[in-house]
């Protein structure tokens, strides 16, 4: 029989996966597949300028293809790297291969050179991690991971190369089933169940919808705006349900939560029947636990045992896909008398419209009009913090439109190489990542990249010279003590106590020309148009578009840390 | 607040590899629950490991530990002992030193009563070995350590295994 090194076999099955881009890092200890990859092509290999930015490229890749996302980094510090990016990952359900190399196996456990016990440091947060300890069980390790990273609830898979494992002599063949007894991922929906929960639903005087995350990672919106309609039920969203259902529809009311619309957050208050799919309901959207749908029986479908029950008691719990579940209830929805529940929803939106104050200077809303109005395929890719939460109210999310944004992590850093990625995987697509200053900081060593590959992407950076979302709190609840938080403090306002700021630092105009992206410097309404169409005149080059916004912007209304959802600070 | 608060027994099938224990104990600590005892050891397969496992919880926690521990890839079963008939053992090594003849005496008589064996036995030391309920060698160190100073105590964990049902007698 044939034998080949695990290098040889490591290329053959990302080949055999169908893998055609892979994100990685080199380092002494993957030379060795470095070299194969050399050798063997067929795969497009994206080099990153940090092994965080890395995983979150390959993280974005993954949530706007539908594939799996591949990373290869070094052990040691190219494996620690990778930390944030898997937690944000395995908190968001985005599948995630990642090759980490190892020293050889006598060297584990002597503090060899660049050895981590990688695998131990992540086993919290991903789906799966091992170390391959043997050469015989590397195909069918490798198998099992892009298994289990697609399957079920999406997560991260981490599995750990010793250099000496790989280097060895093996069977060539790379297994073409899996069969994990411990992992048998759900896929039937419990039809007893299912039907009990639409007889709940038919008789409800006050339904609502509540789409999380797991509809737009299923792929199941169509199938659900298709319900939707059926049934004339108005649909709240979480952030990264946003989309489920065009967020232009007559009956999509608004995103729920900490940031929600007051219509949203009413009509969970007052609904009598809360109807979700693929939310865990995290405490960003639940506010005040045993205040949440007060007078609603709560249906709950997810893929996920463990999300159910968890935060909120559910009356009717099915463990199902989002879009296996929806399609077979599509067969058997019928439209349900919603009118003066819709009319009581529609006086509340009445109420406390979802809109920013019209102010003397640009403000985020003009630029959000203008993406909306100028493009009409677009995936928008954001960073964390406030203009993550004002992205997620106002940007139109729609069949073409699609918004990315690391939601149950909240990593800072996540919006350039999430463009990056998603880039990648849609060459076609006008990509828009929108981050902070702040944000933007942690990771803008990726122009390079986004240089090199030839990225069109239009990073928008919302400069208000502070990490604005913490400074929100600050000035909401801290008595304006803007401690940390202003991006200009350093020595010279420490020696004047505070008097004195010197010129923001870095001038991003001139950072962008230097790593031979554009730069466009927009401070007035006037020029927010005239900086898109000139972006989007470029095919092969990032642009950056520093808007520069007035740091008292805050973003409402905004649920009282806690309180109950209908308690809403709705503005100054 | 402590809804049904009280120690539950979970028995668990997982894979014999590298790592698993530490997965299963992290889970534990990382989301804060109970771990009270856990005994792990091979079964008649040797690629499957079976722990015990105590945990101090109320019904809903009890509940997430269950899916948690169901949705690792390592965990192959997950039994639920609260409503199943057990056997369950729990094996407690007490040392006690510096004993007087009176001492052994009263050690002995201990021994008979607790169906505990002596399995050493030196000029002024005795060793107990008992296999029974870790309800019942709670009582015995408790009681042991009332009486006497010098003592060391070794207590292995419960094991359990479910009862042959009606059906099969």
């Amino acid at each position: 029989m044939r034998q080949i090194t695990g290098n040889k076999l490591l290329v053959k099955a990302l080949k055999e996966e169908g893998v055609t881009t892979l994100f990685g890092y080199p380092g002494a200890c993957t030379i060795d597949i470095s070299d194969e990859l050399y050798r063997q092509s067929g795969i497009d290999i994206i080099l990153p300028r940090h092994e965080q930015a890395l995983v979150h490229e390959a993280d974005a890749y993954a949530r706007t293809t539908g594939k799996v996302g591949v990373c290869l980094v070094t052990s040691g510090p190219g494996a620690t790297n990778l930390v944030t990016g898997l937690a944000t990952a395995n908190y968001d359900s985005v599948p995630l291969v990642c090759f980490t190399g190892q020293v050889a196996r006598h060297l584990i456990g002597n503090d060899a050179f660049q050895e981590v016990d990688i695998v131990g440091i992540t086993r919290s947060i991903t789906k799966y991690g091992v170390t391959v300890r043997n050469r015989e069980d590397l195909g069918r390790i490798i198998k099992e991971a892009f298994y289990i990273a697609r399957t079920g609830r999406p997560g991260p898979v981490l599995i750990d190369l010793p250099k000496d494992v790989m280097a060895e002599l093996g069977s060539a063949e790379y297994p073409k089933n899996v069969n994990i007894r411990g992992y048998k991922p759900n896929t039937s929906v419990h039809m007893g169940q299912l039907k009990k929960a639409l007889k709940m639903l038919q008789k409800a005087k006050n339904p609502l919808f509540l789409a999380g995350g797991g509809v737009n990672i299923a792929n199941a919106n169509e199938i659900f705006t298709s319900v939707v309609e059926k049934t004339q039920i108005p649909v709240v969203t979480t952030v990264m349900g946003r989309g489920a259902i065009s967020t232009k529809h007559p009956l999509f009311i608004g995103n729920l939560g900490m940031h929600g619309a007051y219509a949203a957050n009413m009509a969970v208050t007052n609904c009598d029947l809360l109807f979700s799919i693929g939310t865990r309901f995290n405490d960003r959207i639940t506010g005040k636990l045993h205040e949440f749908a007060p007078n609603a029986q709560i249906v709950h479908i997810d893929i996920d045992t463990a999300s159910i029950s968890r935060n909120i008691h559910v009356d009717v719990p099915i463990v199902a896909d989002a879009k296996e579940a929806i399609t077979k209830m599509a067969e058997y929805v019928t439209e349900c008398n919603t009118k003066k529940w819709r009319a009581e929803i529609d006086a509340w939106k009445n109420e406390h419209p979802l809109t920013m104050k019209n102010r003397p200077l640009m403000g985020p809303l003009d630029i959000f009009n203008e993406i909306n109005k100028q493009f009409d395929k677009v995936i928008i890719v954001t960073d964390v913090g406030q203009h993550q939460m004002l992205t997620s109210q106002f940007v139109d999310i729609t069949e073409n439109r699609k918004l990315v944004m690391s939601g149950g992590l909240g990593t800072m850093g996540y919006g350039l190489p999430g463009a990056i990625g998603a880039q990648i995987g849609n060459p076609g697509t006008p990509v828009i990542s929108i981050s902070g200053d702040g944000g933007m900081q942690m990771n803008i060593q990726e122009l390079a990249t986004a240089v090199l590959e030839e990225l069109p992407i239009i990073n928008c950076i919302f400069n208000n010279t502070y990490l604005g979302m913490v400074r929100q709190w600050q000035k909401l609840f801290y008595g304006k003590r803007y401690s940390m938080t202003n991006l200009r403090s350093g020595a010279l306002s420490r020696r004047t106590d505070g008097q004195e700021y010197p010129k923001y630092t870095p001038d991003f105009i001139k950072l962008a020309e230097s790593y031979g992206a554009k730069g466009i410097r927009v401070t007035s309404r006037e020029e927010i148009a005239a900086a898109f169409e000139e972006a989007r005149k470029s095919t092969r080059v990032p642009t950056v578009i520093e808007f520069i916004i007035d740091p008292e912007e805050m973003v409402y209304p905004m649920v009282k840390p806690g309180g109950t959802l209908a308690d809403l600070i709705m503005d100054c | 607040m402590d809804k049904g608060m009280k120690t539950r027994w979970i028995s668990l099938y997982v894979e014999n590899q590298v790592g698993v224990l530490s997965k299963i104990s992290g889970l534990f600590s990382g989301k804060s629950y109970n771990l009270d005892s856990l005994t792990v050891g091979t079964t008649e397969d040797p690629t499957v490991s079976r722990m015990t496992i105590a945990t101090v919880s109320d019904d809903e926690t009890f509940e997430q530990i269950k899916k948690q521990l169901n949705r690792m890839v390592e965990v192959i079963k997950v039994i639920d002992f609260t409503d199943v008939f057990v056997r369950m053992k729990e094996i407690l090594y007490i040392k006690v030193r510096k004993c007087s003849p009176a001492d052994k005496v009263e050690l002995f008589q201990i021994a008979e009563t607790f169906k505990a064996r002596v399995i050493d036995y030196g000029k002024d030391s005795l060793l107990l070995e008992f296999v029974q309920t870790a309800t019942k060698n709670d009582a015995v160190v408790k009681l042991i350590k009332e009486e006497f100073k010098n003592i060391e105590v070794v207590r292995g964990g419960s094991v359990g295994i479910e009862s042959i049902s009606m059906m099969e007698r």
